[in-house]
Order: structure tokens, then C-alpha cells, then sequence
């Protein structure tokens, strides 16, 4: 695997919606270059035989019974909403649809 | 050059589950907005989702129906974006271990029966809705609705006109509604579909470039969207564009579909295995006991239809449309009644009198063994058919039986040969001329005395009995 570009950073920002100066931009160069090249080092293990690990915890199967529980009030719901009118949260006005 | 569409549905049903996916917040969807709202599915910091093993069971029986594998071992992951209905920004849906795949699903269009096939059916959790008649450059939130249970189910780009979409919806919202795992009710957004169409020419075995249609609220809607697409597609190809790919609206008042390409993001979801939840593990006991729940599907019901009551293809297509309907159609020929007869009321008069007065059939107030009764009526020639259809309704009306309302009503029919004959006299003494006409060879002239009749007696004259006396009294004299 290649090592990072500035580009790469300004990718993965910009889908997690950071802004970064240059500089922070620099530098996240060299620590995700940095994180790369760790897991290239775990790359080089033979897995072949083991299975993949998808979750840390060695369970299946933990469920709950279709049981409606007792939901917030209202006011305790929107109490740290940045913007509502009592009913809704507010956002800026949405103009393109997803 | 002669072109052939390539379609491919996206289905999202809302799972009939009381709470939701991963809290216990209710699914009502009528309370008012953010009541059914906690932590969870506001996507506090620090909750935990727990899944509803109700919403597992459903997607599992929903596989089942629609003929897929169940896998073993399945998960949940996290697809990642920004948007105003997702509080967490990632949805918990499932990516490349979905709870079923490979299926597919039985349309009949002109009498040809196709196989469509499903490519997966996979759980994940609904969205907020977002509402944007608020005013004042703000759009407002609803989290009711965010952690709903839903079921995404692909099909495979099998599809090839807008005709057999149409079909396919209509199967797969029959198999679902009789599985009881959603409503799939297009005008509360519990169904929504998706069309992705392209465009080769005929003969082709690689794809065109396709478009996405979205925002259509009815099966038809979505039949029209698709005509529409395909047309316009067609246009451009045959000028020697290129179709772009993008999404597409369908705006139903203008009938036509709308570029909805916004900035040029390009969706990069970044899934990656869903660390608060554990993996899902349907093993072979859990499907099987899964599968004994599953009801008779509306294929199958239509031909034991056919071949157990001996109703014609149309019929048996009308009654098993809906499963409540046809199990009240099975109801009434239980109470009795005979096969086609049951049929030629639930589907006329019956569906007529629910259509009318928007009345499901469930809360309907006249009781299969109502029906069956009066139907019984007729058979015994207490009522003719055409007073029956004014029984019927007010059965429908007050929820009476039908023998109540004969007897208030006084509808018994006049079979009684000695009144019946007395009145065929009267009607001759006071139509001369028509008589005059019969009696001089015009056969015809019988139909409007018999009509005499019924009016003289308010329709309550035994049809047939009033035929043979009046045609009795004409030749006697």
C-alpha cells in the first residue's frame, strides 16, 4: 500500500466534514503514512488460516423482547437542541434531498 | 436500433414491530413528533443499542417467503454519512453479511409468469423525517421515526419493462402483508421504492448507464416514473447522447423525472462492522421455527383456490390480493355458502360497500356467516338477488343480521302463486296494450309487464313465479 498524499488527507476530512489548516494537513500525512506502515507490518503474518474478527467480544445472538419502553418527554428531548420550536429540532433549511 | 430496460427495485419496508430496532421507543405513527424518542435514537453519546429480536424474526420470515438463504452468521455495520435525519451520522445498517440473500420472486404479467430474483434482504434502522413547511429558512426534525425497524430488499436488475415493476411491487407487498411483517402503506412511507434503470440495445449482455428513480408515493406512480424514464433515456440514446448517472425524482403533477444531483459528493459510506452489536446467528433450529410461522403464501392460495372451490383465475387474483379478504372469502363458504356465489358478493357488492365507505375489511360489520346467511336467503328464495344487494348494504350499514333485516324491512319476496297471480291480472287489466302486443306475437312485451310487476310489489315478486303466472294469465285469456 502506498503512502498517504495531502490529498488522501483532504479526502477523509472532508467526508468527516473537518476543515484542517496546512499544517495539520502536513502532519496527518506523516501519522496516517505512520499507521499504514504498522498495519502493512501486521500484513506480513500469514492469516490464512484464522478467521476474520469482526467484533471483540466472542458473543452471538443478544436481543431484546419487542417491548415498548417509556420514551422522554418531549421538553427532556429537545432540552439541548441547538435550535426547536417546542415540537421539532431545528436545522437550517434542508435544500437539496438526499 | 430496437433498445430493452434493465431494472433493478429497492425496496424499504418498515417492519410491523411494536417497539423499534435498537430501543423500546413505540413505532405509533401517529404520535405527535419527537414523543417516541429516548438516548438511543437520538444518538446521544455513550447509549448502546440492543436488537429487537422480533425485527430479526421478521426479516428472517420475509427471506424465507421470498425463497432466500438464511445466513449463519450475519452483522451489523456502520454506514457512514452526514445528513440532517441521521443524529449519529451512520446509520446501522448491514453491508456485506446481510441476514438473507439470494432469493427471488414469482410476477405474472399478461398471463406470463417471470422469476425475479432478490439479491438480499438486509435489516437496518430508519431515519428521522425531515420536514420542510416550517418556514422561516428552517427545516424541522421528527425523530419518531428514527430506529423503525426496516428491511431493505434488492431485487436483481431482472426487470424489464415498467409493467413488470408494477407487478413486482404488487407480489412483493402481497407476500409481505401476509406475512404480517409490515403494512407497507406507500402514503405513510412504510414501502418505499426505488428503480434503477438503464437502457441497451437488445441483444446487449453488458449494462447502459443507469439512474436512480426516487421520491414516487404509489405503485402506478412508480409505473408512470418508469415509462417516463425509459422514454427519456430512449430519446437520448437514439440522438447519440450519453445518459448521465444520477438520481432522479419523479414529480407526479408534472409527470416527468427531475435531476436531484446535488454537489458532486461522491458517496463513500466507509462501512466498517458495527462494534456495539454483536453478531447474529440464526442457526438451522431458529430458521426452522421461523418457517413453521410462515402462513400460506398468495401463490400457493391461488391455486388451491383454483382448485379447491374451482373459481377461475381472475377470481381466485381479485380474492387473494389481500389476505384478510380472502380469509373472509374462506369464512363465508365455512358458514355455508357455495364457492362462486361467496365470491361474486365479497368481490361486487362487498368490496363495493368497503371501497365506498373506506372501511377496511377487518372492522367490516357484516360477519362472514352473515353473508353466508344471506346468500342462503336467495338460495331458498326468500329474497330475489337485486333485493339482497339492498340487504347487504344495510347489513353493512348496522351490522344486522340479514334475517333482522328482512323481516323489519318486510323484503321477504312473493312466491306465493294465488297474490302473485292476482297481481299478473292487474298489471294485464292496466297495460292493454302491451298485452294486446304480447298476445298478438311480440314476445317481448312480457319483459316490461314482469317489470309492472316488480314495481307493484316493490321488487319483492319471485322473479321467476312472475314470469310463468303472467305469461299463464296472457295465454289463458
Amino acid at each position: 500500500m502506498g503512502k498517504i498524499t495531502k490529498q488522501d488527507v483532504e479526502y477523509v476530512s472532508g467526508l468527516a466534514h473537518l476543515t484542517l489548516d496546512e499544517e495539520t494537513k502536513e502532519r496527518l500525512v506523516g501519522e496516517l503514512s505512520e499507521i499504514l506502515g504498522y498495519m502493512e507490518k501486521l500484513n506480513e503474518l500469514d492469516t490464512s488460516n484464522i478467521e476474520p474478527t469482526m467484533h471483540a467480544l466472542e458473543m452471538t445472538n443478544v436481543y431484546r423482547e419487542d417491548k415498548v419502553q417509556p420514551s422522554l418527554d418531549r421538553e427532556t428531548a429537545l432540552m439541548n437542541a441547538p435550535d426547536s420550536d417546542g415540537e421539532y429540532f431545528l436545522v437550517p433549511k434542508i435544500l437539496d434531498t438526499e | 436500433m430496437e433498445y430493452e430496460a434493465v431494472i433493478g427495485m429497492e425496496v424499504h419496508v418498515e417492519l410491523n414491530t411494536d417497539s423499534k430496532v435498537f430501543c423500546g421507543c413505540s413505532t405509533d405513527f401517529d404520535a405527535p413528533p419527537n414523543t417516541n424518542v429516548c438516548p438511543v435514537c437520538l444518538g446521544m453519546p455513550g447509549v448502546l443499542p440492543v436488537i429487537n429480536r422480533m425485527a430479526v424474526e421478521y426479516s428472517v420470515a420475509a427471506g424465507l417467503a421470498l425463497g432466500c438463504t438464511i445466513s449463519r452468521w450475519s452483522k451489523m455495520d456502520r454506514k457512514n454519512y452526514f445528513y440532517p435525519d441521521l443524529a449519529k451520522n451512520y446509520q446501522i445498517s448491514q453491508y456485506d453479511l446481510p441476514l438473507t440473500y439470494d432469493g427471488s420472486l414469482e410476477i405474472e404479467v399478461d398471463g406470463v409468469r417471470k422469476r425475479i430474483g432478490i439479491t438480499r434482504a438486509h435489516l437496518e434502522e430508519d431515519t428521522a423525517r425531515n420536514t420542510h413547511s416550517l418556514g422561516g429558512g428552517v427545516s424541522g426534525v421528527d425523530f419518531n421515526r428514527s430506529g423503525v425497524a426496516l428491511l431493505e430488499i434488492v431485487s436483481e436488475p431482472d426487470i424489464r419493462s415498467a409493467a413488470e415493476a408494477f407487478a413486482y411491487l404488487t407480489a412483493l407487498k402481497q407476500i409481505l402483508q401476509y406475512l404480517g411483517v409490515s403494512d407497507c402503506n406507500m402514503e405513510e412511507g412504510s414501502l418505499r421504492a426505488e428503480a434503477n434503470i438503464s437502457l441497451r440495445p437488445v441483444g446487449a449482455t453488458e449494462f447502459g448507464t443507469k439512474t436512480e428513480v426516487k421520491n414516487v408515493a404509489s405503485f402506478s406512480g412508480t409505473q408512470r416514473a418508469i415509462e417516463y424514464e425509459i422514454a427519456r433515456q430512449r430519446a437520448i440514446l437514439e440522438e447519440g447522447g450519453a445518459v448521465l448517472q444520477e438520481t432522479r425524482g419523479w414529480d407526479a403533477d408534472r409527470g416527468v423525472t427531475v435531476s436531484q444531483r446535488s454537489k458532486e459528493s461522491a458517496h463513500d459510506y466507509r462501512y466498517f462492522p458495527e462494534p456495539d452489536l454483536v453478531p447474529l446467528a440464526v442457526d438451522e433450529a431458529w430458521e426452522a421455527t421461523i418457517r413453521e410461522t410462515l402462513p400460506e403464501l398468495p401463490q400457493a392460495r391461488r391455486d388451491r383456490f383454483m382448485e379447491q372451490y374451482g373459481l377461475p383465475a381472475y377470481d381466485t387474483g381479485v380474492l387473494t390480493a389481500d389476505r384478510a379478504m380472502a380469509d373472509y372469502f374462506e369464512a363465508v363458504v365455512e358458514a355455508g355458502a357455495e364457492p362462486k356465489q361467496a365470491g361474486n358478493w365479497v368481490m361486487g357488492d362487498l368490496q363495493k360497500l368497503l371501497a365506498d365507505g373506506d372501511v377496511p375489511i377487518g372492522e367490516c360489520r357484516v360477519e362472514p356467516d352473515g353473508l353466508a346467511a344471506m346468500i342462503g336467503l336467495i338460495d331458498k328464495g326468500v329474497i330475489s338477488g337485486k333485493i339482497a344487494k339492498d340487504v347487504l348494504a344495510e347489513m353493512f350499514a348496522t351490522g344486522k343480521a340479514p334475517g333482522t333485516v328482512v323481516e323489519q324491512r318486510g323484503l321477504v319476496q312473493i312466491s306465493d302463486a294465488d297474490e302473485l297471480a292476482e297481481v299478473a291480472r292487474a298489471v294485464i287489466e292496466a297495460n292493454p296494450g302491451p298485452a294486446g302486443d304480447y298476445r298478438g306475437g311480440k314476445k317481448n312485451a312480457l319483459g316490461f309487464l314482469v317489470g309492472q310487476m316488480m314495481k307493484a310489489t316493490k321488487g319483492k315478486a319471485n322473479p321467476k313465479l312472475a314470469n310463468e303466472l303472467l305469461q299463464h294469465e296472457l295465454e289463458k285469456g
